[in-house]
């Protein structure tokens, strides 16, 4: 079957909600009953068949051809399949995601992988703000699965991050993996200021020393770490990194000390 | 013992027409490395030591094969170490005390599972505990780990161990020999060829029994006692298997992760053997067998010739 295709006719003259447009929402859906779907966000009202030319049938494998910061709220609460999206994708991408697989091209906005379960996401351009994080009122952010960004993530990457593997390749903003409850973090590229502000548990894993770490960190020394080389590997192996970004014996600091203290920020010598 | 028929000879080596006798068994698999072979291999054996026989000690171990650095999860040299025992809880319970006991302590040492199987095994999950609150879990690419803080830096161990119920123990092999020289050399030479065979552990003595045991005892209490029909000094007194030159008898018992491990096993160790011929190793090549009682996999010695 070919895949299900969401050509983009022209630029979205609102915001979108293409929650709808998940493998899962749109099985067993004819093409005619899909361009009915309302996805506009404004008063205008923008249905699918408006914006989109629909071609393919199988639901399990969606592509959009041609994306916009106007596309919000793409695969939210997906559970399996995947999307691709040729182009750029707005907020909250992947948001809540469950399990399946989704590829942004280009570059995806504030809020992508929110409180994220399961599944894998690949943004080959930037993430916006607050990669992974909760939205205000959430108690957690990603809590699973992987999220893999080929460029530069915005402030705040991994807030409140409870479980799974961020990996952002171009370096991040300030404040990544600010109060992080657990699960791991990786960064190349350099960070901003005081990565893993208040974080509780879990571990941010850099390619080169923290510029500026909060004072409430404290230096463990660099011992022998066989978990450091494993994860190497596994980054290497997944073709995430291309060589390894610790190394045997990485640096340690043990923080974040002004609230729990069980987390780590780990760093080649 | 069943009647016996020597017809079949290899190289000069006599092979009995009868089979082992074996049954089905509860088996895992680990992998431990180490910042060296040496360091490795000693937290392997430690693991694996007073595991020769369920009889007395729990459970059967051994290390299976040395994993080359470049094939194990952390890129440093490893071993394969595989347990057997009779009943699941009883395996839990032999894996998580060895592993605590002698991998958990032993310097760099690092442990992963190394089978998927019907069911899992606690490890990490319970040995965790030992950091007092420290201990890390960490998840990624489908595995789950315990990262545990130690004196040397962290003992990393993957969180469970899979269990497989397609397990076999008791594949044997008796050698006989005019001395006991030629004796040790035949089942030196069994154990080497087994030893590269993946997936299957001889857990005696470097891979050897000199006490072969029947089922029962004349004594209350013992399960098992000597094999008198192979023991030469009570050739005559007994209904004795030996030939007048059989002078040593040496067994060579294998557990295998599945029954065709068990058989290629044997096929290794017969070849090995038969190699060797008479003069420098065993004249004669038999097996140990309940007629068929005591389990359902049965190995026929003429199916294994090289």
């Amino acid at each position: 079957m070919k895949a299900l295709t969401f050509t983009l006719v022209s630029e979205p003259p609102e915001r979108l909600d293409l929650s709808p447009l998940t493998p899962e929402r749109l099985a067993g859906k004819a093409r005619r009953d899909i361009a009915k779907i309302p996805v506009g966000m404004s008063k205008r009202g923008s249905l699918v068949g408006d914006l989109f030319r629909v071609a393919g049938t199988d639901a399990s494998n969606i592509v959009f051809e041609g994306g916009s910061g106007r596309f919000d709220r793409l695969a939210e609460s997906m559970q399996g399949g995947s999307i691709r999206v040729v182009g750029s994708a707005g907020t909250q991408a992947g948001r809540a995601m469950r399990g399946g697989a989704l590829t942004i091209e280009g570059d995806a906005g504030p809020h992508a992988a929110s409180c994220m379960r399961g599944g894998r996401i690949e943004i080959q351009g930037d993430a916006g703000d607050r990669l992974g994080a909760p939205l205000a009122g959430e108690l957690a952010g990603m809590n699973g699965g992987i999220v893999i960004v080929r460029g530069r993530a915005g402030a705040s990457a991994a807030d409140r991050m409870r479980r799974g593997l961020i990996a952002i390749l171009k370096g991040a903003g300030d404040y990544p993996g600010s109060r992080m409850i657990a699960g791991t973090l990786v960064i190349a590229g350099g960070t901003g200021e005081m990565p893993g502000y208040l974080m509780r548990r879990g571990s941010i894993l850099l390619d080169r020393a923290p510029k500026k770490l909060s004072p409430s960190f404290v230096e463990c020394g660099a011992p022998d770490s066989v978990f450091a080389t494993v994860i190497d590997r596994y980054l290497v192996r997944e073709g995430i990194l291309k060589r390894p970004l610790l190394g045997s014996s990485p640096k340690r600091y043990g923080g974040d000390n002004a609230v729990l203290g069980l987390g780590e920020i780990l760093f080649p010598q | 013992m069943p009647k016996l028929k020597r017809t079949l000879q290899v190289n000069g080596v006599k092979i009995d027409d009868t089979f082992a006798e074996a049954f089905g068994m509860r088996a895992t698999a680990l992998l431990i490395t180490g910042p060296n072979r040496k360091w490795a291999r000693q937290a392997a054996i430690s693991m694996t030591g007073y595991a020769t026989s369920v009889i007395g000690c729990g459970c059967e171990a051994a290390i299976d094969v040395d994993v080359p650095a470049s094939a194990t999860p952390d890129g440093r040299p490893g071993c394969r170490v595989m347990v057997f025992a009779v009943s699941t809880d009883e395996l839990a319970k032999q894996v998580l005390n060895r592993v605590g006991q002698c991998v958990l302590t032993s310097p760099g040492s690092a442990c992963f599972a190394d089978l998927t199987g019907v069911a899992e095994l606690k490890l990490g999950t319970s040995l965790r505990y030992f950091g007092d609150g420290w201990q890390i879990s960490k998840k990624f690419g489908g595995r789950h780990f315990w990262r545990v803080p130690v004196m040397d830096g962290e003992f990393l161990c993957e969180a469970t161990a899979g269990l497989t119920k397609d397990a076999v123990g008791g594949g044997n092999m008796l050698l006989l020999a005019a001395n006991n020289a030629n004796a040790l050399a035949a089942a030196e030479a069994a154990v080497a060829a087994i030893g590269k065979v993946r997936g299957a552990i001889t857990p005696f003595p470097g891979g050897v029994v000199r006490s072969g045991s029947k089922v029962g005892s004349k004594y209350k209490g013992m399960t098992a006692s000597t094999n008198d029909a192979f023991a030469p000094t009570l050739r005559g007194v007994t209904k004795s298997e030996l030939g007048p030159g059989d002078n040593a008898v040496l067994e060579i018992v294998i557990d295998g992760e599945t029954s065709d491990a068990v058989a290629e096993a044997m096929r290794a160790g017969i070849r090995a053997v038969t190699e060797l011929g008479p003069e420098k190793g065993a004249s004669r090549i038999s097996a140990g067998n309940y007629g068929g009682k005591l389990g359902k996999f049965h190995y026929h010695l003429k199916d294994l010739l090289p």
